[in-house]
């Protein structure tokens, strides 16, 4: 994996972006995080995380323009929080409960003078003194903020004032008031000499053109010091300035804290011979890309003090805190068990996943989780940024099998199931019988033949009568088992046999009956036409006479499959309008879930797998449609009613088909196999002999679902008996009389535990290991 | 499955009709073995793997195995 790759993709997430009440405010203030601290009651905590990021927390508390407001979600379900009415609350019931910040220790002396006691110039003394900086603040008038003490005490009472200033005094600021500057007489001190008793000057004299002409610093014509506004700088390398210089008579008490903040982080720089402009993309107010989708939140009028003199009691405060829902984007972890199941989101996991795949020594503890995603695609469709985790834990998979890394147990069975589908037990390539050549060949694919072996029979046979001039038949796998296992050798391979097929029948048309065989077969068959069997339909017409439908209405599952092909969801809707089938969209088109199957995540990891079916089938209490043999089965596997659409098109034998049970693993490959048997004896005439150990088994249904579960087909365990009757290598529990016997198949030792009767066995448990018995550890 | 646990009565060998006694035995995975104590056949060698140990203890190191 590509690791500026991996950065681009941790960039897309965008959970950890701030909120827009962070990034409105000039500060960063972590408002989110008061908020949690809040509606908890910590009113400690919220002060201490408000102190954290504004100097003067008690005047700011009080007087703040509060431009987090403007930005809040909550705005979009009732009103915007009052953060500013909160802020006052932390401070009045969490004032004092910190200490008082402290100085750095420098071993580097260096001296910063301040002109102006106002907001950004105790800022510039306050941020600077932090740093271990010695300040020395010139104010002119009687008393420094003396434009704040200006103020009615009901909106910022002297207490407050005296506070924050003695939380400055305590850092060693030294405030000389009645000293103007630049009057060069007496004791006062000018500019030039300042320059060189001081190493940096700030200068923050309020909204008045500053009078003083000095050599090197530029005045804008309104006759005010020219600044720029990102950094606080003049003119002069030495010189800064900012605040009511900058803003004239519009007083934006946040707004000059924020220049006093760019300012004493540019005089740090230059006193360190740092660069001023670089790294400060993110500083001051800007738009976040976080995304909160608010439309789950009911409106919720804010919280108004019932003494607004008072501002919030402790009760009301926390009240209106509970209003933030805090804003987070989480989009996709909402819609997905997988993504939820392992507690964070995609940016953590795309770092863990690349994490895992660059150990080189040591274990690799996402395996799992790489290999548990369905690769559906949800998450694609509904990230802001378009964040494509299939993508991401498909590259670690195909990675992971380059280096030998990919734990062999998790994908065994369904590579050798699809091998079955391969192999000479189901595979074929034919032309229709009598003919020579094809108009086009049906590929029904290996999950529809192991479900409804029916339907291929009843839809090869409409295809035959419906297409002119010959219409083969494709038996065999797509290669998605494969290409999801990032097994590509295998997956190119599977492609190869069924390139070399098509290429003998003439090239033709192929039909389809499932959706992901047909996203394969565009993927790695472009030059050939493929088309659905339901645009099939749709063209050529229904088959007659169509079976007698209850009129309930079903609900619609798409086939995550058919996300990048709205051609096949349209086709099917309207042949169930058709069809006179009412039925309910379960969710827009392209969000469907996957059914649990997708991606091998039921391999993988069978527990997430089935939270991911039984959310889906919660959603509706209708009996499921789909036109996806797997999600059929998945969904009648854990218990929900479901019909094929094929179900409503051919009719079937089963008096309940929604009740149909799903026909498991072993049936599965039974299916397959008697359908090939099937089509050859009655479409092309050929008797085919019943291959296969003839061994009759008895599973009580608790013993079959065993099997299920641990993935032991019946054929296995037919293997395993007929091979210790024949030796007679088989174990006897004096106890139960029950013969336990073992066999090795491909890299997996099956265990039976069975007794003969009945003219047959019947088995009582079925186990497994990997590990092989008296082997020598191989070089 | 049976409510008798394999293994609560005497195992015998199929084969040789002698009791199986426990000895050490290889298991081998991913290129790594170790002995482990199982009942198996002194005249045979036939190894018996009780269910509980497949699916547990044996599980857990294979998975550990792959992970590595």
């Amino acid at each position: 994996m590509d690791r500026q790759r991996v950065q681009e993709r941790e960039a897309q997430c965008i959970q950890e972006q701030p909120p827009a009440c962070n990034t409105g405010c000039p500060l960063h203030v972590d408002v989110r995080g008061m908020m949690a601290h809040l509606r908890l009651g910590e009113f400690s905590a919220a002060f201490g995380l408000f102190a954290r990021s504004v100097p003067f927390p008690a005047i700011i508390g009080r007087i703040c323009d509060h431009p987090c407001e403007r930005g809040c979600k909550r705005s979009e379900a009732g009103m915007a929080i009052t953060i500013s009415a909160l802020e006052r609350a932390a401070v009045a019931y969490g004032y004092g409960a910190i200490g008082l910040p402290k100085r750095q220790k420098v071993t580097k002396k260096k001296r910063v003078a301040i002109i102006g006691a106002g907001l950004s110039g105790l800022t510039v003394a306050y941020d600077l003194a932090l740093k271990g900086r010695d300040v020395v603040v010139f104010e002119a008038g009687e008393r420094p903020l003396a434009r704040l003490r200006a103020m009615a005490p009901a909106i910022l009472p002297e207490a407050a004032i005296d506070a924050d200033l003695a939380a400055l005094h305590a850092l060693g600021v030294d405030i000389r008031c009645r000293t103007p500057v630049g009057e060069a007489a007496g004791s006062m001190p000018d500019i030039a000499a300042l320059l060189t008793e001081f190493d940096a000057l700030y200068l923050g004299p309020g909204p008045v053109p500053f009078a003083v002409a000095f050599p090197g610093l530029d005045c804008a014509p309104d006759g005010r010091i020219a600044i720029v506004s990102a950094t606080g700088a003049t003119s002069h390398p030495r010189i800064f300035a900012g605040g009511g210089q900058r803003y004239g008579a519009v007083f934006s008490p946040i707004s000059s804290v924020q220049d006093g903040r760019f300012a004493a982080l540019s005089i740090d720089r230059v006193l360190q011979g740092a660069s001023l402009t670089a790294s400060r993309d993110n500083q001051g107010a800007y738009p976040t890309l976080l995304y909160t989708d608010t439309s789950a939140y009911s409106p919720l009028p804010a919280v108004i003090p019932t003494d607004p003199a008072a501002g919030l009691s402790r009760d009301e405060a926390i009240r209106e805190a509970s209003r933030c829902f805090p804003c987070q984007c989480l989009e996709c972890v909402k819609r997905c068990e997988y993504l939820a199941h392992y507690g964070a989101y995609p940016k953590r996991y795309v770092r863990e996943i690349y994490n895992n795949d660059s150990i080189v020594l040591g274990t690799h503890k996402s395996n799992r989780m790489v290999n548990s995603c369905s690769l559906c695609g949800v998450c694609t469709a509904v990230c802001p940024q378009h964040l494509d985790m299939a993508a991401v834990c498909l590259e670690a998979r195909r990675s992971m099998v380059d280096k030998g890394k990919m734990p062999p147990s998790l994908h065994d069975f369904a590579l050798r199931d699809m091998a079955f589908s391969t192999g000479p037990a189901f595979a074929l390539a034919r032309h229709q019988p009598g003919r020579d050549a094809s108009a086009a060949v049906f590929f029904p694919g290996c999950q529809l033949s192991a479900s409804s072996p029916d339907h291929v029979i009843r839809g090869y046979a409409y295809l035959r009568e419906t297409i002119a001039d010959g219409v083969g038949l494709i038996l065999g796998c797509c290669g998605a088992p494969a290409q999801w296992a990032g097994r590509s050798d295998l997956y190119e391979q599977t492609h190869a046999d069924l390139a070399a097929g098509w290429e003998r029948l003439g090239r033709p048309m192929i039909i389809t009956a499932c959706a992901n065989c047909q996203r394969m077969l565009q993927d790695r068959l472009p030059e050939a036409p493929v088309v659905s069997i339901w645009t099939v339909f749709e063209q050529y017409g229904l088959p007659a006479p169509r079976p007698a439908l209850a009129a309930s209405t079903f609900a619609l599952h798409d086939p995550c499959t058919t996300h990048d092909a709205p051609d096949i969801q349209k086709s099917v809707r309207h042949l169930l309008t058709e069809l006179g089938v009412p039925v309910v969209e379960l969710n827009e088109p392209g969000l469907s879930p996957c059914c649990g199957f997708g991606g091998l995540m039921s391999f993988a990891n069978p527990d997430i797998a089935d939270k991911v079916v039984d959310r889906r089938i919660g959603e509706n209490d209708a009996d499921y449609l789909t036109y996806c043999a797997m999600c059929r089965d998945n969904f009648a596997r854990r218990g929900k009613r479901s019909v094929h659409l094929l179900d409503l098109i051919f009719g079937t034998r089963d008096v309940d088909p929604a009740g149909r049970p799903d026909p498991g693993f072993s049936g599965r490959q039974e299916n397959r196999a008697r359908l090939k048997t099937r089509l050859l004896k009655e479409v092309w005439g050929e008797p085919v002999d019943a291959t296969g150990l003839d061994v009759r088994l008895f599973l009580s249904p608790e013993v079959a679902a065993l099997a299920e579960r641990r993935l032991i087909l019946r054929d296995e365990i037919r293997a395993v008996i007929a091979s210790a009757e024949k030796t007679g290598e088989k174990i006897v529990d004096t106890a139960t009389g029950h013969l336990f016997a073992s066999r090795r198949l491909a890299s997996v030792t099956y265990w039976v535990e069975y007794t003969a009767d009945r003219g047959g066995f019947t088995v009582y448990s079925l186990y497994s290991h990997r590990m092989q018995l008296g082997m020598e550890p191989s070089p | 499955m049976t409510d008798d646990k394999p293994g609560t009565g005497p195992l015998l060998c199929g084969k040789c009709n002698l009791p199986l006694e426990t000895g050490k035995v290889m298991v081998s995975y991913m290129g790594q073995s170790f002995p482990v104590e199982l009942a198996r056949c002194s005249a045979c060698g036939l190894v018996f793997v009780p269910e509980d140990l497949a699916i547990g203890k044996m599980l857990k190191v294979e998975q550990a195995l792959e992970d590595k």
